[in-house]
């Protein structure tokens, strides 16, 4: 069994930055594990710009700020192995795996998860209609386009106005293909309203808000699909049913981050996030065993993700220099308007602690407040939030002085 | 005549007010210099950066990343996508290496590193 200090399950974005900065705060001996055959995860098929922005200062697609990290890992030396699927993490740290050359065991001092997220697929939609080819997740149909060169389709609608969605809509429009329309079940976007302008209105494409995919048409290829609006309850109104024909459907529909080693390392996960439940190192419940990036919570920007994921490897650096301590810590918690919290529990009050935070829905000119049950640490404005915008409110160590009970982000509407 | 816009410079995306006076544009709800510059160009002659790939004729089914290494007209951006289109180039491709000189003003440059 090979020994080594820090592993990291997933040479994604989260999984690079996470070993940069954990070699840079001095454990040199951290290996990646990927199942690809390198690193980048799914930067390599995101060919779009608008990426590090706000890490590097400069606008890049997904494969150059993919090639920023790679380098710095080839640079430092730091152990890659890639075409290696990782299929257990036990609680002691022995990290199993399957590579080109059999099954590979190794006992880790800390694990750094950074497997990302998957696609909500077609199944968990419950769609009638036969099962024709056609039917895509949107996630699919980019890497078989920007990767592969395929052509997926030639008229196509998009369920799900969710980032993915609106930029394959675009992707789709520069191939040639029309684009009928793009359909969302919810009143608002789920994507970045920059998105819908760049994506959506510099072509000419339509979004239909409230409105789903009821039923599919076709039996060997799609044919086309029946939209209909939906009602509060989100159920489809009969009388607003309209055939659209397309030979190709694209899924947005969610992107569900991927724990399977997580659930089965018996790591408690929150029913939110869908992701671990962390400290402000991204430590999770079982002590040296970190996660970050989306397999932790779904990010709207890849920056995020890197910083995150810095934020685990100095974690799990210190965990492996015996830093930090086994108390329980101030739990926190999503309030009125607020979807979720991250992190959900605080030990570290020694240092600037940043909370993360989703909406329930859009809202404009509103207020965060972060209090306990006595009185408030801090509250923020904004002219406006939305839920797939990710806020972030930072907590001085003077405001979580003498805190010990749970503390609540309240969102008030100006 | 004022024009509202949602500026597409960063995820922030705030919703910029352009109003043309005798051919000058004056912007209002910008938070960084970019975000003026952007409007004024969007009533004016609007641009857009072009992501997309181009064949590998040496490698099976591959495509390289690349974009426009400057802005391109909005309304040339069909015009870009024909170019790429009759376009293959062979393998190694190092990244920012310039794969067509001049596209609608532009030169193409590989954003992915193709061995």
């Amino acid at each position: 069994m090979e020994i080594h200090d820090i592993v990291i399950v997933g040479g994604g974005p989260a999984g690079m930055a996470a070993a940069v900065v954990a070699y840079d705060a001095g454990c040199s001996d951290v290996v990646i594990l990927d199942r690809e055959p390198r690193l980048g995860g799914i930067l390599m098929q995101c060919i779009h710009n608008g990426f590090g922005l706000h890490k590097l200062g400069k606008e890049l697609t997904g494969p150059e700020y993919a090639d920023v990290y790679a380098r710095q890992i080839e640079k430092r030396g730091i152990r890659i192995y890639t075409e290696t699927m990782v299929t257990s993490v036990s609680p002691d740290k022995v990290v199993t795996a399957q590579s080109r050359s059999g099954i590979l065991k190794i006992q880790a001092k800390a694990v750094i998860l950074a497997m990302g997220c998957r696609e909500r697929s077609r199944g968990a939609l419950n769609i009638c209609g036969a099962r024709p080819a056609g039917i895509y997740s949107a996630g699919t149909a980019q890497k078989l386009v920007n990767c592969m060169g395929f052509q997926v389709g030639k008229r196509v609608v998009i369920l799900g106005s969710g980032d993915i969605g609106l930029i394959m809509a675009r992707r789709m429009s520069y191939e040639g293909a029309i684009v009928e329309a793009v359909c969302e079940v919810m009143p608002y976007s789920g994507g970045l309203t920059r998105n819908i302008v760049q994506c959506l209105d510099d072509f000419g494409i339509p979004l239909y808000l409230s409105t789903t995919v009821v039923q599919i048409h076709g039996d060997k290829r799609l044919e086309g699909v029946t939209i209909a609006q939906v009602d509060a309850q989100r159920k489809p109104i009969e009388s607003t049913k309209r055939y659209i024909p397309c030979d190709t459907l694209l899924l947005s529909v969610g992107l569900i981050p991927e724990n399977e080693l997580t659930r089965a390392a018996g790591i408690p996960i929150d029913p939110i996030t869908n992701g671990a439940i962390v400290d402000e190192s991204c430590q999770t419940m079982l002590p040296g065993i970190f996660a970050c990036g989306n397999v932790l919570q779904v990010h709207d920007l890849v920056d995020y993700v890197s910083a995150e994921a810095e934020r685990a490897g100095i974690g799990a650096v210190r965990y492996i220099n015996s830093f930090g301590s086994g108390n329980l810590g101030i739990e926190t918690k999503a309030g009125n308007g607020v979807r979720y919290v991250l992190p959900q529990k605080i030990r570290n009050v020694s240092e600037n602690v940043e909370l993360f935070l989703r909406v329930t829905r859009p809202f404009s000119q509103v207020k965060f407040t972060v209090s306990d049950e006595t009185k408030v640490l801090t509250s923020v404005k904004r002219l406006k939030a939305a839920p797939g915008e990710m806020e972030k409110i930072t907590l001085k160590p003077e405001m979580l002085r003498d805190i010990t009970g749970p503390i609540t982000v309240n969102l008030e509407v100006l | 005549m004022k024009k509202i816009l949602t500026c597409i410079i960063c995820p922030k995306g705030c919703t910029l007010a352009a109003e043309i006076t005798d051919g000058k544009v004056s912007v209002s709800g910008h938070s960084c210099p970019k975000g003026a510059e952007y409007a004024e160009n969007e009533v004016l002659h609007p641009m857009r950066t072009v992501t997309a790939t181009i064949r590998v004729a040496n490698r099976e089914n591959t495509m390289v990343s690349v974009k426009t290494e400057s802005t391109v007209a909005k309304d040339r951006m069909m015009s870009v996508m024909a170019a790429l289109r009759d376009t293959v180039v062979n393998a190694p491709i190092a990244i920012g290496q310039v794969l067509l000189e001049n596209v609608e003003g532009s030169a193409i440059v590989a954003t992915k590193q193709i061995d």
